[in-house]
């Protein structure tokens, strides 16, 4: 049986012509942009043609957009680099228990700091709404960070609600946008965010490019000193094929995000029905409307999530659970738990995230190997 | 090596990986005689300093390399919560109650060849194989044995003692019958990047800690008089648990005459007892209480019957006679008088090459007292 990759909310094989687009610049346009002869010219022409296309996918103008090397480091930016320039306001933060780490470990070192951070809590379908918000917003308060759509449950938050209502407060407000990005419409014309995040290797880019939104008129104190590049707000040499990678890779993913989304829908209800059929006893975490349809999270009863990825490994199957710790070994997702406060139902949950190249065929062949999976779990030698 | 009549291409074998030398060999040697080797590291403890560096990471590192140099897949799992619950809990209560224990011991037969092996069992691997020295041999009627390494000087059936038919017949040591430095020597020539790391020593959780501010951290130090078998004070002691039978270092007893040496302790009135000369009379005994036998070929013994062992790791050795009862204890008696006889520790029984198994040591019997039954 040929290898079934479904981990794309980890990481997406790189598209052919975010391929091309970044051999062209690595073999033709080697300068570095800041430099002022022809060859740096060449650099940078590509650059901002790079940041035009990615400004262009959110509807942003090119200057807004601070390019970074990963979505870690764009909501580092974001968070820390907004409480710094604004901590004269106030000193308090509020965000959700299911946001990524960059945004939940940032949020920490910022308490260490002397901030103060409210962590809403969410409901069985990992969602925050915005009258938590609007309760949680104190005279002290200076940003709102809540992501966009869920890596680990898929759940899309309601994103507008929450910006309007952070807007009427006056409160700046960041979304990571990195898992919603090429799969739900982001506009920011119409949804009024301060800042958003959004990644490369999630939507067949590659690794090492990111970008953070930056609505004009928002001061940040750079996370990183050096030259001016980014508008002093990310100093060192711009990643160039990496951005041209990424805009080329971002442009196909708006331009069929449509039916990009249809394809994942139909993968995920065969799947499930898959599932169904083979008579394996599962519950789909996560809510029943308002998710990516690209990732499903399962909990199978009774599973230890650590041999039962291995043996899907050891299958030829990529699929993932929680987030990866020191030492490789697994700990159970922290959105997960937020949303059940039940551990047993997070160590036994496997995520599953499909992409562009999967095919029916190869959810009926997950189901079957799951199926095969759980029937032997069970062996027990003691 | 050829255990079952499977192909080894056929045959799934996990191999525990440390991160350590023996264990990338081990990892080298299968996958050279074709077997389906993959290699899945174990997290039994949370060391994380405050610095957020964990040696765990550092040695999964190193198992990632090795299993990359040898293109085998590699995983890790974590057993700290069952780690805990058996290996740490027994080693805090044993040193509650007065004794030394072998956490090494426990680890083996509740996790490396209990959680592990049935872990790997579950992944739909055929045996299990680490980097232990020892053998293991399948006998004509089918009953596995478990002989010393080659190497009599790196021999470790002493921590293996606890292990049962179940276990050791889904098991491989492929170091067994290898000297050592044969060890080093293939991971050089297969320049695995694990060839020069140092071995590791003490016991896996402490690491290269200080011990004592390890146990402190955890226990209760109760200090208390360190006192002569008459009686006289001789000084204070830290903490009972600081101290093991026949230590002389740490005692801070000056005074002419012969070096002072722990000989006993008085968990009642809290005393370490002391006494002067390696070779004093209260270090010396003629025999030992031991529980828990277990007999790795299941046959369990009455009759009283002569045999070697050990009393403590690499020890020489030592002609014993064994009382066998029918509880699973026995009283093990000494051709010679043993020094520094450990409760806690183990005492495990050979016949030539064979390790017959092994029990938890009570009681000495000083040389001298009745024999009471």
């Amino acid at each position: 049986m040929s290898a079934i990759y479904v981990d794309h909310a980890a990481a997406t094989p790189v598209s052919a012509e975010a391929a091309a687009a970044m051999m062209d610049v690595l073999q033709s346009d080697f300068g570095n942009p800041s430099s002022i002869h022809a060859h740096g010219r060449q650099a940078r022409k590509q650059l901002d043609e790079a940041r035009r296309k990615l400004a262009a996918t959110i509807h942003a103008a090119p200057e807004e957009l601070v390019l970074t090397s990963s979505g870690t480091e764009a909501d580092n930016l974001a968070v820390t680099g907004y409480a710094h320039a604004h901590q004269h306001r106030g000193n308090h933060i509020v965000t959700s228990a299911v946001e990524h780490h960059a945004v939940l470990h940032t949020c920490r070192k910022l308490e260490k700091e002397g901030f103060d951070v409210t962590y809403l809590p969410v409901d069985e379908e990992g969602r925050v709404h915005a009258e938590q918000v609007k309760e949680a917003v104190t005279e002290q308060t200076i940003l709102i960070t809540i992501m966009h759509g869920n890596n680990e449950a898929g759940t899309v938050q309601p994103i507008h609600d929450i910006a309007a209502a952070a807007a009427e407060a006056g409160i700046a407000f960041h979304t990571d946008a990195v898992q919603s990005y090429g799969v739900e419409k982001l506009d920011v014309q119409e949804l009024p965010v301060t800042m958003l995040t959004a990644s490369s290797h999630k939507i067949n880019g590659p690794k090492g490019a990111a970008f953070l939104y930056v609505r004009k008129g928002t001061s940040l104190t750079p996370g990183v000193t050096g030259g001016e590049q980014e508008r002093k707000r990310r100093a060192g040499t711009e990643n160039v094929p990496a951005a041209a990678g990424f805009a080329a890779a971002a442009e196909a993913a708006v331009t069929d995000r449509q039916s990009r989304r249809e394809h994942a829908e139909a993968l995920r209800s065969c799947f499930l029905a898959c599932l169904k059929e083979h008579e394996v006893s599962f519950t789909v975490n996560g809510p029943k409307d308002h998710y990516l349809p690209y990732i499903v999270n399962i909990y199978f009863p009774g599973i230890e999530v650590e041999s039962f990825l291995v043996r899907l490994d050891m299958e030829g199957i990529s699929a993932s659970s929680g987030s990866a710790c020191t030492a490789g070994s697994v700990e159970p997702s922290h959105v997960l738990q937020a949303m059940y406060q039940d551990d047993k139902r997070a160590e036994a949950s496997v995520r599953f995230s499909f992409g562009t190249e999967n095919t029916i065929q190869e959810m009926h062949q997950l189901a079957a190997v799951i199926k095969k999976i759980t029937d032997s779990m069970t062996m027990d030698i003691f | 090596m050829e255990k079952n009549n499977k192909r080894p291409a056929d045959t799934k074998v996990v191999v525990g990986m440390s991160g350590g030398v023996d264990s990338s060999v081990t990892a080298a040697l299968l996958k050279d005689e074709g077997y389906d080797v993959i290699g899945i590291f174990m997290k039994n403890w949370d060391d994380t300093d405050e610095n957020g560096v964990c040696t765990a990471t550092e040695d999964y590192d190193d198992v990632i390399t090795v299993c990359n140099q040898l293109d085998i897949p590699y995983y890790a799992v974590n057993f700290e919560k069952k780690y805990w619950d058996t290996v740490f809990t027994y080693f805090l209560d044993e040193y509650q109650a007065g004794r030394t224990p072998n956490p090494d011991i426990v680890c083996n037969k509740e996790i490396k060849f209990k959680a592990f092996l049935q872990h790997a069992m579950t992944l739909g691997a055929d045996y299990v194989a680490t980097g232990h020295y020892a053998q293991v041999r399948t006998e004509e009627d089918g009953t596995v044995s478990m002989l010393r390494g080659v190497d009599w000087n790196k021999d470790q059936t002493y921590f293996l003692n606890q292990l049962s038919q179940n276990q050791l017949s889904r098991v491989m040591f492929p170091l067994g019958a290898l000297e050592k430095q044969d060890v080093r020597r293939i991971a050089r020539e297969k320049d695995l990047s694990t060839a020069e790391k140092k071995d590791s020593t003490g016991i896996c959780f402490i690491g290269e800690r200080n011990f004592k501010e390890f146990l402190k951290s955890y226990l209760p130090a109760q200090p208390g008089n360190m006192v002569t078998p008459d009686g006289t004070v001789k000084g204070t002691h830290e903490g009972l648990m600081y101290y093991t039978l026949g230590q002389r270092q740490g005692l801070g007893i000056g005074g002419p005459g012969e070096p002072w040496f722990v000989i006993g302790k008085n968990l009642q009135d809290n005393e370490l007892v002391v006494g002067q000369g390696y070779h004093h009379d209260g270090l010396y005994s003629e025999g030992l209480y031991a529980s828990g036998f277990n007999w790795i070929d299941h046959i369990d013994r009455t009759e009283a019957f002569t045999s070697t062992a050990k009393f403590r790791y690499r020890q020489p050795d030592q002609e014993v006679t064994v009382y066998p009862k029918a509880d699973g204890s026995a009283y093990v008696a000494f051709h010679e008088p043993q020094r520094a006889i450990t409760p806690g520790q183990a005492v495990v029984l050979y016949d030539g090459d064979v390790c017959l198994g092994g029990a938890t040591i009570e009681e000495a019997v000083k040389t001298g007292e009745s024999v009471g039954s």
